[in-house]
């Protein structure tokens, strides 16, 4: 079982009601930014992440902030799919339920222009795609039988065309943002909402090294963005709102080009 | 913990709709069943709550995240002897199933709640008690055997007298000790299904509290209304109903009144509005103007003492007259805070929480008062004295202020020697707890705790929430 911290957190009563999330990539960058947002409004959550120092010093400080016990971590590693249900069992069972779950894990491992690199890319499907189906699938099951819940996939711009820069992390992200709109489909009839969350630049550990970028938006402003975009209800959201216009337009240009741009 | 099934989650909720949890719903239908799901919880860390018709007001049949026994669909009544008028029955009897089968032979259940919708395991896990408290006891004072399956896997037999404390630990003890699979009860003989009851006025807390007192050995039933929108020199008024059992003789044609068909409520308010769509038209009436109004009227419609005679299922069941009733409270639900007092101080305590909630624009909807005596058992909320059930609406904008309130409330309550009941109250906390159980009863409990469910396989959401576990 995983490593847990677990301090004593109280259960919902009528006049102290708790809304429980879970965050599966939560020691850093949106992750950890929404983790603290979500939890000044009031949440009750379970952090996971691969990190322990960092989730350990992210729940100390949610709880020393919010006064009371609010946040609780478990160290978990993705590609540990097997594990999956049994965790996502015992985290429901330890916070009393679940009415929010949200799939922020992601890598971006480029390999190069030129070089080519399955290893690399392997990685990346599995953080950014398959471990979110080892996720969203039991998560589904959970909240279809309960006729509630939001659940919340951190895709990405990126998975709107197929770049010369990032080839896999492209093909994860759309498949993530594919695989969210049919969960969406099959789900809102029971009353479970999907919402799709399309970044453009954040200002991460991801995107350190990285060329060319702008636009920069900070975690904060993302996790705000997408804590407004949960009380909403929404289906999809890009952050900041301007890329809804570049995505437009980008998406817009003729294969033509594309092939011929470097971007 | 495979044997949580996905597919087995519900979300569940209480019988205020105040709170919702998911779980994993089990619906045995036989003892083996029951055997093999604690097997399973033993291998497994698994928490399991037992849940009859889920009518508690708080979080007492709930298990966010665990297992819920729901044991509703052991109801088969075992034997039944219209002789002796003892019943043997499975926990997910209902009351209504109960007093369906004794009533034609002449019988009535000793103690009954408001509602019959009850499950016999749910009162017993509760202890329940009615309106005649004062002299029956709790329910637990008419088991004569019970046998139960531990968390271990044995099964035990108690009475009063063999495996005592068990008995008296486990009747009022919050299904935390064990699963009650057979209950034996003793009936009470009756001569007719009718009642005689009274009706009167009373013009404030004092006359009120004085009318149960008074009234209470000259009735085998007595309950109180209390308005409590009504302040000042008004406070606390309301209205008496006291009931009678009618004697041999009494009933001209006791045949006829003993029948199911004849205590039946009817289906139609006024002869014409269908009841079961009452609770859309109490919605608007339900915020502190509307109630105000309702509340007066009632007072006001009181004022007439009248005399007549009731079936026992009009008369017991107030909270079945109008179905879903507690939907009309809105999507928060409401809740109840329901105080146990000494007779010596209940008059200034409830005096002080009543005004305490006038001042704070935070006035109770529904007010009820009844008389009581202490009992055996350990986890007792009986008092020699009165208690008093207060119904609050649950809105987002007042909830924080709600919650401020009741934490006053208890500490009027703790210093008045007060009780509370753990089928109703939402919000006790552990302090609050222990100051009235004391530190002895909670020791013990924990002690018998150990020795039935080593594993801490049995908890409830309430069980965590008052014995922070």
């Amino acid at each position: 079982m995983a490593n847990l911290h677990s301090p004593n957190i109280s259960r919902a009563t009528p006049l102290h009601p708790r809304r429980i999330g879970i965050i599966v990539g939560a020691s850093s960058g949106i992750g950890a930014a929404l983790a603290r947002q979500l939890a000044n409004e009031g949440y009750t959550l379970a952090l996971l992440a691969r990190r322990k120092d960092l989730l350990e010093s992210l729940c100390e400080q949610i709880n020393r902030d919010s006064g009371e016990a609010r946040a609780c971590f478990y160290i978990h590693d993705v590609a540990d799919y097997g594990k999956v249900p049994d965790l996502l069992r015992r985290i429901v069972s330890d916070l009393g339920g679940l009415d929010l779950f949200i799939y922020n894990a992601g890598v971006s491992r480029p390999a190069g222009f030129k070089k080519y690199d399955f290893e690399k890319d392997r990685a990346t499907t599995e953080v950014n795609y398959l471990a979110a189906l080892a996720w969203l699938n039991p998560v589904a099951e959970m909240f279809l039988n309960l006729k509630t819940g939001q659940i919340v996939g951190i895709s990405s711009v990126a998975g709107e065309r197929g770049r010369v820069g990032n080839p896999s992390y492209n093909a994860s992200k759309a498949a993530l943002t594919c695989y969210l709109e049919a969960l969406r489909n099959r789900l809102t009839r029971f009353g479970v909402h999907v919402l799709t969350v399309k970044p453009g630049f954040v200002a991460t550990d991801m995107l350190k090294g990285a060329k060319k970028t702008f636009l920069v938006a900070t975690p904060e402003k993302v996790a705000a963005d997408i804590a407004r975009a949960i009380r909403r209800h929404r289906q999809e959201i890009y952050t900041p709102g301007i890329w809804r216009w570049i995505m437009l337009v980008v998406r817009n240009i003729p294969s033509v080009i594309f092939r011929r741009m470097t971007f | 913990m495979t044997a949580l099934l996905f597919e087995k989650l519900r979300s569940l909720d209480n019988f205020g709709h105040s709170l919702h949890a998911p779980s994993y719903v089990y619906q045995p239908v036989s003892t083996e069943q029951i055997q093999n799901l604690l097997q399973a919880a033993r291998k497994g860390d698994i928490s399991i709550t037992l849940r009859g018709a889920g009518r508690s007001y708080n979080d007492a049949a709930l298990n966010g995240g665990g297992v819920v026994l729901d044991l509703s669909r052991l109801n088969r009544i075992l034997e039944w002897d219209p002789v002796t008028g003892l019943v043997r029955a499975e926990p997910g009897v209902t009351l209504q199933q109960l007093w369906q089968q004794v009533l034609p032979d002449g019988w009535w259940p000793p103690v009954v709640s408001g509602t019959m919708y009850t499950t016999l395991g749910g009162c017993m896990g509760m202890n329940i008690h009615g309106k005649n408290n004062y002299k029956a006891g709790t329910i637990g004072e008419h088991v004569t055997a019970l046998t139960a399956l531990l968390p271990t896997g044995a099964e035990v037999t108690c009475t009063p007298r063999e495996n005592g404390d068990l008995f008296h630990s486990m009747i009022g003890g919050l299904g935390m000790l064990g699963v009650f699979t057979s209950i034996t009860l003793q009936m009470k003989r009756m001569y007719s299904g009718l009642l005689d009851v009274r009706a009167w006025p009373v013009k404030s807390l004092s006359e009120q509290l004085a009318a149960l007192y008074e009234g209470a050995p000259d009735y085998d039933y007595i309950v109180g209304w209390l308005d409590a929108t009504a302040r000042g020199s008004s406070l606390g008024r309301g209205q008496i109903h006291a009931a009678s059992y009618l004697h041999e003789g009494d009933d001209p044609d006791p045949h006829r009144t003993l029948q199911v068909e004849y205590q039946t409520l009817p289906a139609t308010m006024f002869g014409i509005i269908p009841k079961s769509i009452i609770h859309y038209f109490m919605a608007p009436f339900m915020n502190n103007p509307g109630t105000w109004a309702v509340n007066t009227a009632k007072y006001i419609a009181s004022l007439r003492r009248s005399t007549y005679r009731q079936s026992h299922a009009a008369f017991h069941f107030l909270l079945d007259y109008v179905p879903d009733w507690e939907l009309g409270y809105g999507k928060n639900g409401l809740i109840q805070y329901q105080s146990f007092l000494p007779k010596e101080t209940a008059l200034d305590a409830w005096t002080e929480m009543l005004t305490l909630s006038h001042q704070r624009g935070l006035p109770s909807y529904l007010g009820v008062t009844k008389r009581h005596r202490p009992d055996p058992f350990l986890l007792t909320h009986a008092v020699d004295g009165y208690s008093l059930a207060l119904d609050f609406k649950v809105t987002t904008r007042d909830r924080t202020r709600l919650a401020h309130m009741l934490q006053e409330f208890d500490e009027i309550v703790l210093q008045a020697g007060g009780r509370f009941y753990f089928a109703k109250n939402s919000e006790t906390q552990p302090e609050t707890a222990r100051h009235f159980l004391g530190d002895d009863t909670i020791d013990r409990f924990r002690r018998l705790k150990k020795r039935c469910d080593p594993q801490n396989i049995l908890r409830s959401d309430l069980y965590r929430r008052v014995f922070q576990v």
